[in-house]
Formats: C-alpha cells, structure tokens, sequence
C-alpha cells in the first residue's frame, strides 16, 4: 500500500479515527506522517491532514491532472490552487468544485447537508418558493379541472408570490 | 484612542470569574460568514479588500452590542499592538499577519471581538471566563443576526455559510474552551486524554491555537466538524466532553494529593522557589512554573493569596507585554531579567507554601 501524501512510498503508519460510528482511515509513509505531525498527538487531527489530498486520493494520476485544470467561472481560482492552499477562492468555488469536494467534505464532517442556522432572508425565500411551488401545482390542477375561473385568480397569486421572490432576493 | 488605552488593565482582567474557572480558564464561540460575490480574502486583491472591509467595518461599528468599541485597520496597528492582542486572545495569530485591508472591532468589556478580513470576511467571536459556552454563543448569534441584515452573507441551502476553509463550512461555528489541566500531566493521564477526546472528533491544541505547545498545562478543546450537526448539538457535545475532563482533572489532583503527595509538593515548592527567587527566567519555563503555582494556589497551600493573581502573571510575563511595559525592544536575554525581577516583585509578600494547609479536591466515582 502506497503512502496516500506523496504516493510513492510505502505506507507503514495507519491512522484510524472514528466518529460517532464512522470510520476514517489514512496511510502514511513515514517521511510523510512526520512531516505532518501524526507523531504529535496535540497538534494533529485526521481532518487538517485529509484537508489539501484532496480529491487526487481516489483519482487516477491522469484524472487528477485534468481536474487540476478546472478554474472557477467566478474568481479565476484553480483546482490546483485549492490543492496547494487547502483553501477555496469564493463562495463559487464550492459549485465548480463540487465534484472533488464531495468526498473531502464526507471525510471531514458528519454529514454533507447543512442542518444549523439559516439567515432569516433565507427562510423566507425558501418560504416563498415553497408558497409559489404549492400554487403553481394548484394551477395545473385547475387547468386540468377546465376551472378556468379558478386558474385566472391562481395566476394573480403566482405573479404575486414571484414579486415577493424577487423583492426578498439577497442583494 | 489607542489600543493600549482601550484595553483593560492585566490586573482588572485576571479578576473575571466564571463557572468551572478553577480549570475552565475561558470559554469562547466563533462564527465565520463570507460576503456573496466577492473573493475569499485569501484569494482577493488588495483593493478588493480595502473595499470590503469598507463595507464591513461601518456594519460592524453600528451593531448595538458595540456602542463602546474600538475598531481599527489592521495596517495602523504596529507589530507590538497586534503581539498584545494575540497574547489576550483577542485576535488570531494569522490576523496579527495581515495589514492593508484587514481590521477589527472589539467591545469595551472585551467580550466581543470581530475580526474583518482574516481568513474570511468575518470572523466574530465571544469570549466568557469560566466555562460558559452557552452564553457566549447566544452573545454572538445576536451579533450574526443583526449583521446578516446589512450585509449579504455566502449561504447556501445545502452546504450552509460558505468557508475559505471546508474545515469551517456550515454553522462556521468554532466552540472552544482554555483548560488548565495540570494534575492530569503531573499524573501523565494526559495523552490518554487527548487520545479519547480526538476520538470524539475534537481537536485540541495548545495555548494560542492550532500547531502551537500547550505551555503551563494548557490546552484548548475545540469541535472539529462544521457540517451536518447543528450549532445547539456541537455546543450539547462539546460541554459534555468538557465536563468530562473537569471530572478527571479533579480526580487526578486528588489522587495526586492522596497518593503521591511528596511529588506535587516537590514541583509546587520548587516552582515558587524559581519564580520568587530567579533573576532570569525564560517565558517558557514562567508559564510552566506559573501552571504549578495555579495549582498550589487550587490546593490552598498559598493562604490568601488569589488565583488572579497567578493569572495576571501569565498575562503580564508574555514577551510583548513584557516589551509593553519596559518600552522600547528588548532583547531576549534582556527580557529574562526583566521578567524575573517583575516576578520576585510581584511575589515577595506571597509566603512560602504551607503543606500543612492542603485542600485536596473532592473525589467523584
């Protein structure tokens, strides 16, 4: 088995760490294991030394390459430059490199989906979408009930909740 | 004014008290938020920058918690400011590094303190004494609430607050406690300690963050994960952690007390002896000897004399203040000298240890 950092030479220190049930592996050549502190147990942890292999882990070198040409529409921010740094360039750069960052970020949290607090603009928003998606389903229904009467009066609504919408959008 | 005007005397800010702060020295929540549109501050331009910190700082200067407060670009500050603000916690390592384009705005009771411009945008935290970890948060989410009013924050519905740093993404949330843990090293329980608590996906780091030594017994517990687990749940997992460790450190000074009585004298006696008697002493072994004469002080081996003043101590023997308080750069061998003759000073009323007087804490099952 090859050391996961620099992939050259063979791997003789394996870390697990489990958390709440999960269970997260590396293997490290010793070079690399002392370079990265392993050996120092208050200054190391599993996810600062999973942050910056990226996604290279379960890449192909020639995959690899080619992601490291991907650069956000955005900022001009690279995937190579993310690899470097262990930093991203805006927020953007979480949908450009979403991709790689899938199995970063199930590495080195609990779960991928954000449960927490929401900024209030952003309750809202979802609010009215959620407002504007139960009246368009309404309209279908109407149209396809012929309740014409009922349609004119859900399309005033709709173009109501779109006004709403837009006036809430985060400026 | 100054920030030296500003802050609050060493010895007014060793007497805050607070729950658990035999152990706890500190509890403090931050919370990292990024402007939507513009680059990291890693990533942007200097002009880029200057012009969001322009956006920031006002927003941040207008909030209701900081009617009183001081607030400055980072680049007007000079390398000794920026050194005192580290040694009190106030601002990172990593923002003491930066200069255009950066700022701060910290509150008169020093309670709050909102870094612009550091690895994020925004960098807020509240800092308590004692283990208040609750407080601390409802202190700063109040903060975050009233800025994500003016400002337009980074979030998305499925990865929450946007982070330069996926280590942060989420709640952003970084929940932290400043523990001194001296019976669990004299008692080398420590590392079985570190070990468990990393297992249970929390960091911890020595006394000024992340890669730094965890001088005079002190350690830093933080969460790790961001994503996926509430703020309310990583605060609820934290706390219990920490109970957990208060529970053992207790536990250990009473053992030590019961079992091996003659080895904590030893190092208490010898401590005080050092401290009150050097004249020349490094910052590195103050702090450990400091750690000691903290626990002498827990046990009740130093009949009237408070923990706060051991904790001014800690403050005051730090190099930049050291350098505060002499004027001038001082060279290190120099500031040996001076800081062993602050310390006989400071000490030369305290008595030595009374081992007759011991007050072992109590024992838990």
């Amino acid at each position: 088995m090859l050391c996961d950092v620099c992939k050259q030479i063979e791997a003789k220190v394996h870390l697990t760490q489990i958390v709440e049930g999960v269970t997260k592996k590396i293997d490290l050549c010793e070079a690399c294991s002392k370079a990265k502190g392993v050996d120092d147990p208050t200054g190391f942890s599993l996810a600062d030394l999973l942050l910056g292999l990226g996604a290279a882990q379960d890449a192909t070198p020639a995959v690899a390459e080619e992601t490291s040409q991907v650069t956000c529409p955005q900022c001009g921010f690279s995937h190579a430059d993310f690899k470097k740094s262990g930093r991203l360039g805006c927020a953007a750069c979480y949908e450009t490199f979403a991709d790689s960052l899938g199995s970063l970020l199930k590495s080195m949290h609990k779960g991928t989906r954000h449960v927490g607090k929401v900024p209030q603009a952003q309750k809202q928003t979802r609010d009215y979408s959620a407002a504007l998606k139960a009246l368009h389903q309404k309209l279908d229904q109407a149209i396809a009930a012929e309740n014409f009467e009922q349609a004119a009066i859900l399309r005033d609504e709709i173009k109501v909740a779109k006004h709403k919408l837009s006036e809430n959008a985060p400026t | 004014m100054s920030i030296h005007d500003f802050l609050i005397s060493p010895a007014e800010a060793s007497k805050r008290t607070g729950p658990h702060d035999r152990i706890v020295m500190s509890s403090r929540v931050r919370l990292a938020r990024n402007l939507t549109g513009l680059a990291f501050p890693g990533w942007a331009k200097k002009t880029e920058r200057v012009k969001s910190l322009g956006v920031i700082r006002p927003a941040v200067e207008t909030l209701p918690q900081m009617a009183d407060h001081f607030a400055d670009a980072m680049d007007n500050l000079s390398q000794l400011e920026k050194q005192i603000l580290v040694e009190r916690h106030l601002i990172s390592r990593e923002h003491a590094a930066k200069s255009a384009g950066s700022g701060l705005v910290l509150n008169r009771e020093e309670t709050i303190s909102v870094m612009i411009n550091e690895e994020d945008h925004l960098r807020m935290q509240a800092l308590r004494p004692g283990l208040q970890l609750k407080h601390a948060w409802q202190a700063i989410d109040e903060v975050d609430s009233q800025l994500e009013k003016v400002l337009p924050y980074a979030y998305s519905q499925e990865l929450g607050y946007l982070t330069a740093c996926p280590t942060n993404l989420g709640t952003g949330i970084r929940v932290s406690a400043m523990l001194h843990l001296p019976g669990l090293v004299l008692s080398e329980q420590i590392n079985q300690i570190i070990t468990a608590v990393t297992k249970l996906g929390h960091a911890v780091r020595g006394l000024y963050g992340e890669g730094t030594e965890a001088l005079g017994n002190i350690f830093q517990v933080s969460n790790q994960m961001t994503l996926g687990e509430s703020e309310t749940d990583i605060l609820d997992r934290i706390n219990k952690v920490l109970q957990q460790i208060i529970e053992h450190e207790e536990n250990a000074r009473a053992t030590l007390v019961e079992k091996k009585p003659k080895v904590v004298f030893n190092h208490i006696g010898r401590a005080y002896g050092i401290l009150a008697n050097a004249h020349s002493i490094s910052s590195k072994e103050t702090m450990n000897l400091l750690s000691l004469m903290r626990l002498g002080i827990d046990l009740a081996l130093f009949p009237g004399i408070e923990r706060a003043l051991v904790d001014e101590l800690f403050l005051t023997t730090q190099p930049f203040h050291l350098q505060k308080l002499f004027g001038d750069k001082l060279a290190p061998e120099e500031r040996d000298l001076r800081r062993a003759d602050m310390l006989r000073e400071r000490l030369q009323d305290v008595k030595r240890p009374n081992y007759k007087n011991v007050v072992p804490p109590p024992m838990t099952e």
